[in-house]
C-alpha cells in the first residue's frame, strides 16, 4: 500500500464518519430551512419593491457588519482549532480556543447591540417598512442564534477544562461546532444579502 | 401489560370513548341546527351545543392523554407507576368536574353559571374552547399537577428514555400554557393574542409532542424496530414542531389588531409547520415496512397508519390551505377553517388517542390482541369514520370556498346570513356524512363487546 492511498482510506473513513450527533444535524438542517425560506421570500419581496429596498439598504451600518463577518469568521476558526487539538487528545488545550472563539463571539453581540441601539434611536421598528421588517426580524432570528450559540460554546469550554474531550469522546464538542458554524455560514449569507447586494 | 400499576390507564380510557361518545351526540345536533336552525331551541341553543361539542372534545383527549401516560410511562421507566392511587384519586376528581360543567352548560344559563362559579372574582369565561368557570379550570390545574408529578416521579425512579422525555416535555408544556387562560386582558387584541397561547401552542406545539411519543411508542411494540432508529425520528419531529410551530403561531394574528410583520412571520414559519406532520406520516409508513414481527394487533397497527396519513392531510395539507396572509385575508373565519379544525383535530388527536386505546386496551383486558372477529369490526369503524371525515372536511370545504366567493371576493358581496341560505345543501351533506361517522362510532364501541378467540398473551 503506497502511503499515498493510505491517507486515501483514512480520507474516506473520517468522510464516513458524521461528526457530532445526528440529533443536531437535524436542527441544523430545520433552522437553514427556516432560513432559506425567509432569504427567498426576501429576495422575492425585494424584487418587488427594488426602490425602497435599495434606499433603506443605504442607511445600514454595512462597517459594524463587516466587523461582525471578521468577528464570527475568527470564531469559526478557533473552533476548528479547539476540536483539532481535542481530537489530538488534548482537552485542556482545546479550553483557551473556545474561550478566544466565545470573546469573538460575545464581541459579535456588542457590536450588534450598538447597532441596533442606533437603528431603535433613530425610531426604526418592525413596523416601519417592509425593508426594516426584514432586516430586523432577519438579523435578530439569528442574533437570538448567536446567543444560544454563546450558551453552547461556554458548555463546550467546560467540559474542554475538565479534561472530557479526547479521540474518543468527540461528540460533545463536535455537535457545538456544527452549531456553531451554521451560525456563522447564515451570517455569510445574510449580510451580503441584506446589507451589500444591489 | 408488564407492570400492575399501567391498569389505572383503563378507567381513562373508558371515560375518553364515553366523552367521545357524547361529543358526537352534540356534533350531530349542531350539525341540524345549521340547516334547521330551531332545532331543540331554546333547551340547547346552537352556542351551547357548539361549547359542548368542543369542550368534550379537549376533556376527552385530555383523558385520553393521561392514560396514555399512565400506560406508557411505566413500561417505559420499568418500574411501577409512583401513586396508582392518586392517580385514580385525580380520574374520578376531573370526570366529575368535568360532567359537572357540561351539566352547568346545559342547565343554567351562560351569564348564570359565570355567576355562580366566581367569574366576577377573576374573570376567564366567555372565550372559544376556554369557555369553563373558574372552579373548573383551577380543577383542572391541580388534576394536571398532580398529573404530572406521579408520571414525574415514575420516570425519575426509573428508566429515562427519549420516548418519556419527550412525552413528559409535551405534557408539562400543555399544563403550562394552559395558566394563560387565567390571563383575560381587557383589550381585546391582547385577549385574543394571548388566547393563541393556549389553543395555537397547544395543537401546533406541545399536543404535537404527546403525539410523537405516544405514535413511536406503539411503534416500537408492533413493529419491534430498534428504539435506536424511533428515536433519531423522534428527535427530527419534535425539531421541526417546535421550530416550526412556536413562531407560527403567527398565523393567528392576520387582521385581529396585531403588528403587521405578523402577516410575514407567522406566513414564513406556519408554511413548514406540515414538514413535521409529513415526517409523521414517513416516519409510520417506514416503521411499518421494517417490521421485525407480525403483531397480532393488526387493528392498532392500522390506526398508527391512519393517524400518519390523516394527521398530515387534516392539519397538514388543509392547514397550508389557508395559512398564507395573502390567501387567509378571504378565507379567515370561513368554513375552509371549520374544514380544516375537523379534519386536523381527527387526523392527528383523536386517532393517536384511539391508536393507543387499540394497543393497551386488549393488553389491560388481559389478552395480547383482540380475536379477529373483533378487530374485524373495530378496523370497519376505522374506515367508517375515516371516510366520512374525508367527505366532512370536503362538504365543509366546498361551503367555505362558495362562502368567500359570495361574501368577499365576488363584485356583489352578499350578506353573511343570505350566503348561508346558499350553500345549504353543503350542510346537508356535511350533516349526513356525520350521520355516518356516528354509525362508525357505534361500530367501534360495539367492537369492545364481541367475544371470540382472542390471542392468548405471552409475557416476555
Amino acid at each position: 500500500m503506497t502511503p499515498l492511498s493510505a491517507s486515501n482510506s483514512a480520507l474516506e473513513t473520517t468522510a464516513r464518519r458524521l461528526p457530532g450527533d445526528l440529533a443536531i444535524w437535524f436542527f441544523i438542517l430545520a433552522e437553514l430551512l427556516a432560513f432559506g425560506v425567509f432569504f427567498v421570500v426576501y429576495a422575492f419581496t425585494r424584487a418587488n419593491h427594488v426602490e425602497l429596498f435599495n434606499a433603506e439598504q443605504l442607511t445600514l451600518d454595512r462597517t459594524s457588519g463587516a466587523i461582525n463577518t471578521v468577528l464570527l469568521l475568527t470564531s469559526s476558526f478557533f473552533v476548528v482549532r479547539a476540536v483539532q487539538v481535542a481530537e489530538a487528545g488534548f482537552s485542556r488545550r482545546a479550553a483557551p480556543w473556545l474561550a478566544a472563539a466565545f470573546a469573538c463571539g460575545a464581541g459579535f453581540v456588542v457590536v450588534k447591540i450598538f447597532e441596533y441601539a442606533e437603528k431603535i434611536g433613530a425610531g426604526i421598528s418592525l413596523s416601519s417598512s417592509t425593508f426594516y421588517m426584514f432586516y430586523l426580524s432577519l438579523t435578530f432570528f439569528h442574533f437570538m442564534h448567536v446567543i444560544l450559540g454563546l450558551v453552547i460554546i461556554a458548555a463546550m469550554w467546560n467540559g474542554a477544562r475538565t479534561g472530557r474531550y479526547g479521540p474518543d469522546n468527540m461528540n460533545g464538542i463536535e455537535t457545538g461546532a456544527a452549531y456553531w458554524h451554521m451560525v456563522d455560514l447564515v451570517w455569510l449569507i445574510l449580510f451580503p444579502l441584506i446589507y451589500v447586494m444591489r | 401489560m408488564k407492570y400492575t400499576s399501567q391498569s389505572v390507564a383503563l378507567p381513562y380510557f373508558i371515560a375518553a370513548i364515553g366523552l367521545f361518545v357524547g361529543q358526537i351526540v352534540f356534533g350531530l345536533a349542531m350539525g341540524l341546527q345549521y340547516v334547521v336552525g330551531d332545532f331543540l331551541f331554546p333547551e340547547i341553543p346552537f352556542n351551547v351545543a357548539r361549547m359542548v361539542h368542543t369542550n368534550l372534545l379537549i376533556v376527552w383527549l385530555l383523558f385520553g392523554f393521561m392514560g396514555a401516560a399512565y400506560y406508557l410511562i411505566p413500561e417505559e421507566a420499568e418500574t411501577e407507576l409512583y401513586s396508582p392511587k392518586l392517580a385514580l384519586l385525580m380520574f374520578w376528581i376531573f370526570l366529575i368536574a368535568g360532567a359537572a360543567t357540561i351539566l352547568g352548560y346545559l342547565l343554567v344559563d351562560y351569564a348564570t353559571l359565570a355567576e355562580m362559579t366566581g367569574n366576577n372574582i377573576l374573570a376567564t369565561m366567555g372565550r372559544e374552547f376556554l369557555e369553563q368557570p373558574l372552579l373548573t379550570k383551577i380543577g383542572i390545574v391541580i388534576v394536571a399537577l398532580a398529573f404530572l408529578f406521579n408520571i414525574s416521579m415514575t420516570m425519575l425512579k426509573g428508566r429515562k428514555t427519549v420516548i418519556s422525555i419527550v412525552m413528559l416535555l409535551g405534557l408539562w408544556g400543555l399544563a403550562i400554557f394552559f395558566l394563560f387562560s387565567f390571563y383575560n386582558p381587557g383589550n381585546l387584541v391582547k385577549d385574543k393574542f394571548y388566547w393563541w397561547w393556549v389553543v395555537h401552542l397547544w395543537v401546533e406545539g406541545v399536543w404535537e409532542l404527546i403525539m410523537a411519543a405516544m405514535l413511536a411508542f406503539v411503534l416500537i411494540k408492533v413493529t419491534g424496530v430498534d428504539r435506536e432508529v424511533i428515536e433519531k425520528w423522534l428527535y427530527v419531529i419534535i425539531t421541526l414542531a417546535l421550530v416550526t410551530g412556536l413562531i407560527g403561531t403567527g398565523h393567528h394574528y392576520f387582521w385581529i389588531g396585531t403588528p403587521g410583520y405578523w402577516q410575514w412571520w407567522g406566513s414564513i414559519f406556519s408554511a413548514l409547520e406540515p414538514i413535521p406532520f409529513f415526517a409523521m406520516t414517513v416516519f409510520a409508513f417506514n416503521m411499518v415496512n421494517r417490521r421485525r414481527r407480525e403483531h397480532p394487533n393488526k387493528a392498532a397497527v392500522l390506526w398508527a397508519l391512519g393517524t400518519g396519513v390523516m394527521a398530515f392531510l387534516g392539519a397538514g395539507v388543509w392547514g397550508f390551505l389557508h395559512t398564507l396572509a395573502p390567501v387567509n385575508f378571504y378565507t379567515h373565519g370561513s368554513q375552509i377553517t371549520a374544514a380544516h379544525g375537523h379534519m386536523a383535530f381527527y387526523g392527528a388527536y383523536v386517532l393517536v388517542v384511539l391508536t393507543i386505546i387499540s394497543y393497551a386496551m386488549p393488553l389491560l383486558r388481559g389478552r395480547a390482541a383482540n380475536s379477529q372477529r373483533a378487530q374485524v369490526v373495530e378496523m370497519w369503524s376505522f374506515w367508517l369514520m375515516t371516510i366520512s371525515m374525508v367527505f366532512i372536511t370536503l362538504f365543509l370545504t366546498a361551503a367555505g370556498i362558495l362562502q368567500v366567493w359570495l361574501q368577499r371576493v365576488s363584485d356583489t358581496p352578499m350578506p353573511f346570513m343570505q350566503v348561508q341560505d346558499q350553500i345549504n345543501l353543503f350542510y346537508w351533506m356535511r350533516l349526513w356524512a356525520g350521520v355516518v361517522f356516528a354509525v362508525g362510532l357505534v361500530t367501534y364501541v360495539t367492537s369492545f363487546f364481541i367475544k371470540g378467540e382472542s390471542k392468548p398473551l405471552i409475557t416476555p
